[in-house]
């Protein structure tokens, strides 16, 4: 079977679960073979690709690779591409890995298609459009299909395969050394998944009424092991910081479940979550166009809504 | 200081968006066109850029006739003058032939900074900016929350899942935005009136020494195999809290086996 190749998303060296889906999308079609680039590469993360079926795995761990932005990831891929003719390269569909595929596609001269939440037969992908008001296939018509996939997209199921490493030395261009990361800021996040690889996402809106309020949905949220998200009403507002933004021009999710509270469900909102499996919807307005959408709903005060959730969730534990 | 800022107009969000039947490409007809919203981002930077720096805002978009309203709406909040990239060849480029357009008017007309909104509406693909910064060699300084300029340098604060990176290079160099960069003027009348002076070129493909072959929907590196309406979601249940509606969301969560 031919190799595809998968980017490997990590942090701190660890294997994000992103990358297991995508392993495990990638062995419905052809051979995965793992990509890690920067530095961080370790036994574990090697066991952990292996375990989901990666058959190879290429290890491009020079540091410069991590210093600069976007481009040595996508010279590291080109490479690959070049050495190896893959039939396609998966990458995870996160604001970085969209950059990457879109610099790789320009390297290689190949199509790529955005935002996947399916590959199938032939790598034609399925995407959700118009805030997922259009489903649509297509395919890459010249050169190496390159798909960015939505995280979410597919269950990671583990399958064991050999794992084999391959060391990968790649010369990066001067123009890939041209936007230098000087220093990384990390901000404040506890021990909440991250938001769009969250299984469950617990989002605030307008309804919640204040910053202080939001304990309440992170309560509700550290009770599911879920991440927290907000509308644009309730970041713009400043009731919650702007990276949790969920919509439009925030962050497009698709959990397993997404619960709404507070949030009335405009376009802006939907765009960013409409593609979640289960939604559930608390609001006080009857009349709420996120009802339209919610597989469960309660119209109900959320002050007295959630945090009654919350302690049901606490007691079946 | 001269900045370009790319503009788009997209189908206003607000409205039903479609596709063409014929060949499956944007229906522009069908919606009224608003600027895309991070753009509007974009020109506000590049004002407060040039307000800080000197220099000149120059707006470019690629998009069909009714473009220009776009267009006008950015020079309304202060851009000097105006690029419209306008020809029939252009129709159904995807990201790769888009790029090659937009890159080779940015070559014709010069630029220290290019400033654009990370993604657009329609099409959300999130990657024009860095095929920009690949196709013309220039830093690729995305996702951006922070922009600061000093001579020659220029340093962002870029969005990350886990904050931010600060990130820097020297001009030109390519910038894209995200929402929480700046809080976008309202044209003023005065803006609104000026801008309709304000002048508007026009560049062909040939113009702006656009390969042919690289672009329009004859020569996408990617097709839609087909594409149809999204299925309705079934319709759900929706109860009213009679003082149990915390109980009820959890017997359901429950029975999905998420507790």
């Amino acid at each position: 079977m031919s190799e595809i190749l998968v980017l490997v998303e990590h942090v701190d060296g660890d294997v994000k679960k992103v990358t297991l889906e995508l392993l495990t999308l990638a062995r419905s079609l052809g051979a995965p073979a793992a990509v890690w680039a920067g530095p961080g590469y370790s036994d574990a993360a090697k066991a952990k690709l292996a375990e989901y079926g990666a058959e190879k795995i290429y290890v491009a761990a020079a540091d410069e690779i991590a210093d600069y932005v976007v481009a040595p990831k996508a010279e590291v891929l080109a490479h690959l591409v070049a050495e190896r003719s893959p039939a396609a390269v998966f990458v995870a569909a996160t604001g970085e890995g969209k950059e990457i595929a879109g610099r790789l596609a320009i390297k290689t001269d190949s199509g790529v298609i955005s935002d996947a939440v399916g590959v199938g037969e032939g790598f034609i992908a399925e995407q959700s459009i118009f805030g997922g008001g259009v489903n649509v296939r297509s395919r890459v018509t010249k050169g190496t299909p390159i798909i960015t996939v939505r995280p979410n997209s597919t269950a990671p199921v583990a399958a064991p395969a050999a794992g084999a490493e391959e060391k990968v030395e790649v010369a990066l261009s001067d123009s890939a050394r041209a936007a230098k990361i000087v220093e990384r800021v990390v901000q404040e996040k506890g021990a909440r998944p991250e938001l769009t690889e969250a299984a469950i996402v617990v989002s605030g809106g307008r309804g919640v009424g204040s910053g202080e309020n939001f304990a309440i949905i992170e309560k509700l949220a550290d009770a599911l092991g879920a991440a927290v998200g907000a509308s644009r009403a309730a970041t713009d507002a400043g009731w919650y910081p702007h990276q949790f933004q969920v919509g439009q021009t925030g962050k497009t999710v698709s959990p397993q479940l997404y619960i709404a509270a507070g949030i009335s469900g405009a376009i802006q909102h939907r765009a960013g979550m409409q593609t979640s499996k289960t939604i559930v919807v608390i609001n006080k307005d009857p009349e709420a166009p996120l009802f339209e959408i919610a597989d469960f709903g309660v119209v109900g005060d959320l002050f007295q809504v959630v945090p009654q959730l919350t302690e049901e969730i606490e007691k079946r534990k | 200081m001269n900045i370009v800022v790319c503009v788009k107009q997209v189908p206003d969000t607000a409205t039903e968006r479609k596709l063409r039947s014929d060949d499956k490409t944007l229906d522009r007809d069908a919606a009224d066109g608003v600027v895309n919203e991070l753009d509007e981002y974009a020109v506000e930077e590049a004002l407060r850029l040039k307000e800080a720096h000197g220099g000149e805002v120059t707006v470019l978009s690629m998009g069909p006739a009714k473009a220009t309203e776009t267009i006008r709406k950015a020079l309304a909040m202060g851009a000097d003058k105006a690029v419209h990239l306008h020809d029939d060849a252009l129709h159904g480029s995807d990201a790769l032939g888009t790029s090659h357009a937009i890159a080779q008017a940015l070559k014709k007309i010069g630029f220290d900074l290019v400033i654009l909104g990370s993604e657009s509406t329609d099409a959300r693909t999130g990657m024009l900016a860095a095929m920009l910064a690949e196709r013309l060699g220039a830093p690729q300084l995305t996702l951006a929350s922070k922009v600061e300029v000093e001579g020659t340098s220029i340093r962002i604060e870029r969005v990350t899942d886990y904050g931010y990176d600060k990130v820097e290079a020297s001009l030109p160099a390519v910038v894209s935005v995200v929402e929480k960069i700046n809080e976008p003027r309202y044209p003023s009348f005065k803006g609104i009136m000026a801008a309709k002076k304000k002048p508007v070129e026009t560049l062909g493909v040939a113009d702006a020494e656009i390969s042919a072959d690289q672009v329009g929907l004859a020569n996408s590196w990617s097709e839609v195999v087909e594409f149809a309406a999204a299925p309705p979601r079934a319709a759900g249940t929706v109860i009213k809290d009679e003082g149990d509606g915390g109980v009820k969301a959890a017997e359901f969560l429950a029975s999905k086996k998420f507790i």
